[in-house]
């Protein structure tokens, strides 16, 4: 599937990215994560810390609908993997980011952005993985 | 106060996925696809948040502590350990089998696709896997001591 090449969209989007992070750290001294922050709040240990991460959990839900509202088109999704690879990728990314305590946004944004070694370690590891699998199903296993 | 900056924040962060194309599997797989369909466009989305979070982490750490703490609390492991490695080894897998990642994903659910919602369960289902997993090797690890 052909996807357009958005150069200035998705520069500024990732610009939105690196600002949330600093502003959460600014203001709450937390990295902003993804992985970290579904894991806290599926957590009983870090009950005290479910507020704050279930506001922006619901920010991020929202996400979408605001640029419904600005631009009045939904982000685009398109999804071309089947239902049964969609939930086994979802469980094994499930696994992989408990394991390495951090995914694309806590350890390949705040992490790299810190200069974190293990931060960065994982981003070459999990991208080169990425990498290889993208080739593995498209271009050995054909689909 | 404290939950309705998290709101905001949440949302900027929910933008910025969302016009980036990070919840986009089709493009996030382009990405990796540099034999077939190559899309840099994600090279972009990794840039500018690195550089603005690299820039904005520098400024605020001239304080002595965020707005509503005491202090940052960042991740005191430096270890370049196997959890660490293989985790991500991991993750990446998944990642180009679905083509979600955790931060794509989430800000995604507020479209309402019903793909996005799978993806989630099971990222929580593999979220408590890997927790029994390593609650077992805890266990395994403790009764070898005693």
């Amino acid at each position: 599937m052909d996807t357009v090449f958005t150069p200035w969209q998705s520069l500024a989007g990732g610009a939105l990215i690196g600002l949330a992070s600093t502003l959460l750290m600014l203001m709450l001294g937390r990295i902003m994560g993804a992985t970290g922050i579904l894991a806290g709040l599926l957590s009983t240990s870090s009950f005290q810390d479910s507020g704050w991460r279930l506001a922006l959990l619901l920010g991020m839900i929202s996400g979408p609908l605001a640029v419904l509202a600005i631009s009045g088109q939904m982000p685009l999704i398109q999804v071309p993997v089947s239902t049964p690879m969609l939930v086994v990728g979802g469980f094994i990314v499930g696994i992989g980011v408990t394991y390495a305590s951090g995914c694309t946004s806590g350890h390949g944004v705040c992490g790299i952005a810190r200069l974190s070694r293990r931060s960065i370690v994982a981003t070459a590891v999990f991208m080169i993985a990425t990498g290889l699998t993208v080739y593995a199903v498209r271009h050995l296993w054909g689909a | 106060m404290r939950l309705i900056t998290s709101y905001f924040i949440g949302l900027i962060f929910g933008i910025g996925i969302s016009i980036s194309g990070m919840a986009n599997p089709a493009k996030v797989l382009n990405f990796f696809d540099i034999a077939g369909t190559w899309d840099p466009s994600l090279i972009f989305v990794m840039g500018g948040a690195v550089v603005v979070a690299f820039i904005g982490y520098r400024i605020v750490f001239l304080r002595k502590a965020p707005v509503f703490d005491a202090g940052f609390q960042l991740p005191t492991n430096t270890r370049l350990d196997v959890r660490l490695i293989a985790g991500s080894a991991v993750f990446g897998i998944g990642w180009g089998i679905s083509g979600f990642c955790p931060g794509g994903a989430l800000p995604a659910l507020g479209t309402g696709r019903i793909e996005v919602l799978i993806f989630v369960v099971a990222l929580i289902a593999g979220i408590f896997a890997a927790r029994g997993l390593i609650a077992l090797g805890a266990a395994r690890v403790l009764s070898g001591k005693t």
